[in-house]
């Protein structure tokens, strides 16, 4: 706690976009409240701060810090540490730093290809194929870089991580509780959440806070929006042929997607139980499909063109996988993927049809 | 004894050659009212598979949560292979027809992330298929012993290159290699 009697608070970016600063400032004027209760010694999103000024100070002296990001180079894994170190409570802030996020799906790719594409691509104009080098020699001296990891890591993957808040952003007002509860806490006035518990956020699925009618489930086809018939405006999407990811994803954001007529997209992880988000929601929209022979299913299971996409658009880095296996192992597939596919349906069309 | 004597008596260091090739090891789910019987019987009877199968016992193939299928991968399995009744012969109805519609969309997940398709197959056994089942196993080891290890659960997330030092403080660990299969 400071002398003026607040508790020091600290936000951090790694590997994120920004918006979960975003998302604590549009709190709008209960951001007077958080100022009421915290001294801010270290926001890089809103004011000027080096990283000596956190290493000067002593061990567990922030009361609270929220990290988003993920860990994608080295600078954002010596951040983490440092934070740990420095911070009394770390909260994993957003989806980013609780599962990888949008940047976690960079683990399908590796990082060549991924300079190739940033450096190389269509748009770009580099006749010397540059690309960033964590050293560099220059007249004045060597200049270093934070180096690229092979792999997007969450936090929880790096450092010992207290508190998650989970969303792509969390929303506002359920921010203003965290901090709200959190600021209690500090005072003493309320008892500090179990250590690693999910705060901001339900224990349940988005379809348990969505309003839409549910029945029985049968699908005799996936689609996208434009490719369906006008959709009914009181009934379950996913009944609908929308692949709507609410059976897995964790309630909290008042399921304000699908509501509006758009299907959720899984921002808020994995609900409670769940380890794998991609292997829950596989299994839910598998299990509804409306077909029994294997040619009928793959006909229904063709209008989700990208799997990995749809079951692990937010969570990739923080799933039991983490990556494809070229960007977790190192190596490539043995068999070339289409003959490999067709193959792998003859074997398993014959091991069963025998 | 001279030095000489008892120099010839120390055995040279094995070469490369006689490191042990590659011995695969395959994850079987198995349904405890038929594959897994079928399995029992292969043993009454005798019946020879390979040793780098691994049984687990559910209680219907609509009980494999692709979480197991991805969790055996992550912890070093080179094959996972789904077993269960025939269509129609499910003791909980249509419970293996689910499981076959999760094994198709779970194989386009794993497929997308690089791991060959015939590191995950399915096979339908009775529990009068003991015979079956052994052959089935045989040729799905046959069919992962090519492709060599998987090798998910052995090395590190990031590239050893990449890590800073110091990787190992406070960091939560891999998920453990799984001694007891791939011993």
């Amino acid at each position: 706690m400071s002398a003026n009697g607040k508790h020091r608070f600290a936000m951090y970016w790694a590997a994120a976009c920004g918006g979960c600063d975003i998302s604590v400032i549009n709190l709008h004027e209960a951001i007077l409240d958080l100022a009421d209760h915290f001294d801010i010694v270290f926001w890089p999103a809103i004011m000027d701060a080096k990283y000596a000024d956190v290493e000067a100070m002593p061990d567990g002296w922030i009361d609270l810090t929220l990290f988003s990001g993920g860990i994608r180079n080295t600078e954002n894994a010596e951040v983490a540490r440092l934070l740990r170190r420095k911070s009394a409570t770390l909260v994993a802030f957003g989806s980013c730093a609780n599962e990888g996020c949008i940047p976690g799906l960079a683990n399908l790719t590796t990082t060549t290809d991924l300079l190739d594409t940033v450096y190389e691509g269509p748009t770009m104009d580099n006749p010397d194929h540059v690309r960033p080098a964590s050293s560099t020699m220059v007249p004045e001296g060597e200049l270093h870089l934070p180096a690229m990891n092979r792999l997007l890591q969450t936090l929880d993957q790096v450092v010992e991580v207290d508190y998650r808040v989970p969303g792509c952003p969390p929303e506002t007002e359920r921010i203003a509780e965290v901090l709200g509860l959190l600021g209690a806490a500090l005072d003493g006035k309320a008892t500090l959440p179990v250590h690693g518990s999910v705060l901001g956020a339900g224990q349940s699925t988005v379809c348990d806070e969505c309003r839409r009618d549910r029945g029985i489930k049968r699908i005799a086809q996936f689609g996208r929006l434009h490719e369906l018939p006008p959709l009914d405006p009181s009934l379950c999407l996913l009944e609908q042929s929308v692949p709507c990811n609410g059976p897995a994803t964790r309630s909290g954001c008042g399921a304000k997607c699908p509501l509006a007529g758009a299907s959720c997209i899984g921002c808020y992880g994995p609900a409670d139980g769940v380890v794998d988000f991609g292997a829950r929601l596989l299994s839910a929209f598998a299990s509804v499909v409306d077909a029994s022979e294997p040619d009928e299913i793959d006909r229904i299971l063709d209008g989700l063109p990208d799997p990995v996409g749809q079951f692990y658009r937010f969570s990739l880095a923080g799933s039991l996988l983490r990556g494809s296996r070229e960007v977790r192992t190192g190596a490539t597939s043995a068999t070339a993927s289409a003959p490999a596919t067709a193959t792998a349906r003859t074997l398993a069309t014959a091991g069963a049809g025998r | 004894m001279t030095d000489d004597v008892v120099a010839q008596a120390i055995p040279a260091a094995p070469a490369e050659a006689a490191i042990p090739p590659f011995e695969p090891v395959v994850l079987a789910f198995t349904c405890n009212w038929c594959s897994y019987r079928a399995a029992d019987l292969a043993g009454t009877a005798r019946t020879k598979y390979p040793p780098n199968v691994r049984l687990v016992r559910l209680m219907c193939s609509g009980r494999l949560d692709p979480t197991f299928v991805l969790k055996a991968f992550a912890s070093g399995a080179d094959g996972v292979l789904m077993t269960g009744c025939w269509p129609a012969d499910c003791h909980y109805r249509v419970q293996n027809v689910k499981a076959l519609r999760r094994f198709e969309l779970l194989h386009r997940v794993l497929e997308q992330l690089g791991i060959e398709p015939e590191r995950f197959q399915r096979f339908y056994a009775s529990a009068a298929e003991g015979s079956q089942l052994a052959a089935a196993f045989t040729r799905m080891i046959e069919d992962v012993r090519p492709l060599g290890p998987l090798g998910w659960g052995r090395v590190p997330a990031v590239a050893p290159e990449d890590l800073p030092t110091g990787e190992a403080e406070g960091g939560a660990a891999e998920p453990a290699a799984l001694e007891a299969v791939g011993a």
